[in-house]
């Protein structure tokens, strides 16, 4: 590629500068002394330190999994770094973080200073493994919302993290998993209280900057009777020619009449117009609903990655609970997506929803895979799917694998599934009215992917909407 | 002006335009009638750049633009419109969204500042008004569920926001009540000015008892085969197009 085309391909990728501060990193590789060292760094308690342990010997003893519909070079997990901070002492207030860092969050439309920040928008910055800042934690903590780094949960609220952390994502549940669960470095912490309405929009965003550097976050939200909140993540990465490993674990308990609205605005680095590089992201999501009437919804946007491998479930223990799964993914040039849900009905009357609208183009292939899975328990539980496939242009690949498992003939299920390529017509109708290849294909996507987009918090739904056209450039003509 | 100078363009191996002379002055409306199947439409999507169809031979001036070399979007930026005799659904695009990028769209291709949220709404919704449509028209999306006529009224409201110099109205008063074709011939008499010129695709005369044009043409195998005033179209009325081909 010449340079002035490789400008082109890159600047589609708007987030991938990297920021320029000391960083303090592990030596390379996994060890038990990995292990130990992180957990050291984070002042955890023994406890802690043991549940890693624990998980670092029985992920020894794992498999990666292959059944998804994607490939990609053996990972050697001996070549990675596990722990990369910036350098400097974590500050204890806002004003005090590192200005660079400051800088970086503000380029990326991120401002973390509480007066510029958007209104209503509480954020949590993790930068490689650590948290570097938690906005408004003050505001939040009045109405008693604890909004702050799992580190500092491990330290702060051991009763919640002991009673809640693993309990919906089992150590054991898959290799990636039982990697997180040795050796998660940071994420965010939510507990809404009894009866509380979050008052503020949660997000967290994610940023991996260190050269092979593996990211683990961990994510825990609890939404305690009556609670309710809505919560954000968004995630980038710098341009860079190798592979990095995002293995994340993020779980969620909505207890009685509960509700937790999660949402993603996926954005690592895809890798370049040749498959270049790109992040892994290889992602363990669930909910439980455990009270009943309770209603996990999670909408993601996924533009981003490499590789992504993720399946963000809702297991409907509570009678009357509501698993929502909208979901929105893109995949250009090289890219490889398997995602999907899970969807396992135990309450009765329990109902799911999932819609997810896969976008293929280039030379990139792009699988929905779900489960829906009526126990017997389940008498009146209520699926409905609806898999829609668009493809751009003819060397991409779209795939829908639904499985069903009904053991309660009570049950009702409702499958829709369709496949299209992007319609000629269309675009021409819409160019022939001034808009250009690219914006026509980017309004007619939008479109296609309505039915998502509008569950997602309005102030990021015009952002996704953007992205979405952005991911496509160059996917036509 | 437009100028179209010995125009033939084919679908694959097929020749459907073989031959077309035309001109179009500024200031003028031109009736194009013919037979179904003689390349009507054909030469309205010829005309706007759509893909599939190769022009073998001849050109088409407008506004002393070779515009056969622009793209589509280009086109429409020159000041062309196609109101569609299909127009076309996009499922989850609002139209006043889509409305508001195409305006912005040519508008920026035009060196002319972008209209923003509120000041396009408030000329949309007058367009709305002078089409007699209902408001919610802007919130549904681009002509999913509209009844035909509607679909037809929904082209005429993008041609009133877009402004274009030249018009094909490629058979936009099929499917229209009277009352709704009256509407129609209002939008486009409304728009007739020294820079504005039309084709009209029709059937039938009742549609150029509103929209007078200057002249009609007959579009028959491919070609032109006869031009004459406004009066030419009842003779064809009264006649049909038998004789005509040998012409
Ligand atoms: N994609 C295509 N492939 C092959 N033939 C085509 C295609 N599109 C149009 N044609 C043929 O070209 C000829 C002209 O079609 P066109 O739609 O231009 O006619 P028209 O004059 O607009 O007719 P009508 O009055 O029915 O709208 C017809 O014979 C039609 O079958
Ligand atoms: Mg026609």
């Amino acid at each position: 590629m010449s340079a002035s085309m490789q400008a082109i391909a890159d600047q589609k990728y708007k987030y991938g500068f990297t920021t320029d501060i000391e960083m303090e990193e592990f030596p390379l590789g996994l060890s038990e002394d990995i292990v130990r060292r992180i957990s050291a760094k984070k002042s955890e308690p023994a406890w802690m330190l043991e549940w890693r342990l624990k998980a670092y010997r029985l992920w020894l003893t794992m498999e990666e999994p292959d059944w998804a519909n994607v490939k990609h070079p053996p990972i050697n997990y001996q070549e990675l770094y596990y722990y990369a901070a910036p350098a400097k002492e974590q500050p204890k207030s806002l004003d005090d973080v590192d200005p660079e860092l400051l800088r970086t969050y503000e380029k990326l439309g991120i401002p973390l200073n509480e007066r510029a920040a958007l209104a209503g928008v509480a954020v949590d910055a993790v930068f490689d493994s650590v948290s570097v800042a938690t906005t408004f934690r003050d505001t939040l903590s009045k109405s008693g919302v604890i909004f702050c780094p799992i580190s500092e949960a491990v330290r702060e609220h051991p009763e919640l993290v002991k009673k809640y952390l693993g309990s919906v994502v089992p150590v054991r549940d898959n290799y990636f998993a039982a990697l997180n669960s040795a050796v998660f470095s940071d994420g965010s912490f939510v507990f809404i209280p009894k009866g509380v309405r979050c008052p503020m929009e949660l997000s967290t965003y994610f940023r991996i900057n260190a050269r092979n550097t593996g990211q683990f976050e961990r994510t825990l939200i609890i939404a305690d009777d009556g609670a309710s909140v809505s919560y954000l993540e968004g995630c980038t990465a710098p341009m860079r020619d190798e592979n990095q490993l995002h293995a994340a674990v993020v779980e969620l308990v909505a207890m009685d009449d509960a509700k937790i609205k999660y949402s993603t605005v996926q954005n690592w680095y895809p890798g370049d117009a040749d498959g270049k590089g790109g992040i892994y992201n290889f992602v363990t999501k669930r909910g439980a609903c455990r009270g009943k009437n309770s209603k996990i919804s999670w909408t993601q946007v996924e533009t981003g990655s490499a590789i992504t491998w993720k399946y963000p479930s809702c297991v409907l223990q509570g009678d009357g609970s509501v698993g929502e799964f909208y979901s929105v993914a893109v995949t250009n040039h090289h890219q490889q997506a398997d995602t999907g849900t899970k969807m396992i009905h135990l309450g009765k009357n329990t109902t799911s929803t999932i819609i997810s609208k896969g976008i293929s183009a280039g030379k990139s292939d792009n699988t929905y895979r779900g489960l829906v899975k009526i126990l017997a328990s389940a008498s009146g539980a209520r699926n409905f799917t609806q898999c829609d496939s668009l493809l751009i242009g003819n060397e991409c690949g779209a795939h829908t694998v639904p499985y069903i498992e009904s053991r309660n003939s009570s049950a009702k299920l409702e499958h829709e599934a369709t496949t299209s390529k992007i319609d000629e017509d269309q675009l021409f109708y819409c160019r022939s009215r001034g808009l250009s290849e690219e914006d026509a294909v980017g309004m007619i996507v939008n479109g296609f992917c309505k039915d998502v987009l509008k569950e997602l918090p309005m102030e990021f739904a015009v952002e996704a909407q953007k992205l979405l056209a952005v991911s496509l450039e160059g996917s036509v003509g | 002006m437009l100028e179209i100078k010995n125009l033939h363009a084919r679908i694959g191996e097929k020749e459907i335009l073989k031959g077309i002379n035309l001109t179009v002055p500024d200031g003028e409306i031109h009736a194009i009638m013919g037979p179904n199947g003689a390349g009507k439409s054909t030469l309205s999507y010829v005309l706007s750049g759509r893909d599939g169809y190769e022009v073998t031979e001849g050109e088409v001036i407008y506004d002393g633009q070779d515009i056969l070399a622009l793209a589509p979007e280009d086109r429409a930026a020159a000041g062309l419109f196609l109101a569609f005799q299909y127009p076309v659904e996009l499922p989850g695009v609002g139209n006043a969204n889509f409305m508001r990028t195409a305006v912005n769209a040519v508008r920026r291709k035009r060196g002319e500042a972008e209209l923003d949220a509120v000041a396009f709404l408030k000329l949309a919704r007058a367009a709305v008004k002078n089409l007699s449509m209902k408001e919610d028209f802007l919130k549904r999306n681009v002509n999913v569920g509209f009844s035909g006529g509607e679909k037809k009224r929904n082209e005429m409201l993008q041609m009133a926001l877009l402004q274009p110099g030249l018009a094909i109205l490629d058979e936009t008063d099929s499917g229209l009540d009277i009352d709704a074709l009256k509407i129609v011939a209002e939008g486009v008499n409304a728009l007739r000015s020294e820079k504005f010129s039309a084709l009209v695709i029709t059937h039938y005369q009742r549609l150029l008892d509103y929209i007078v044009p200057d002249m009609v043409h007959v579009l028959s195998g491919g070609r032109i085969v006869r031009s004459g005033p406004a009066s030419l179209a009842l003779e064809l009325e009264a006649h049909g197009y038998a004789g005509l081909e040998a012409a």
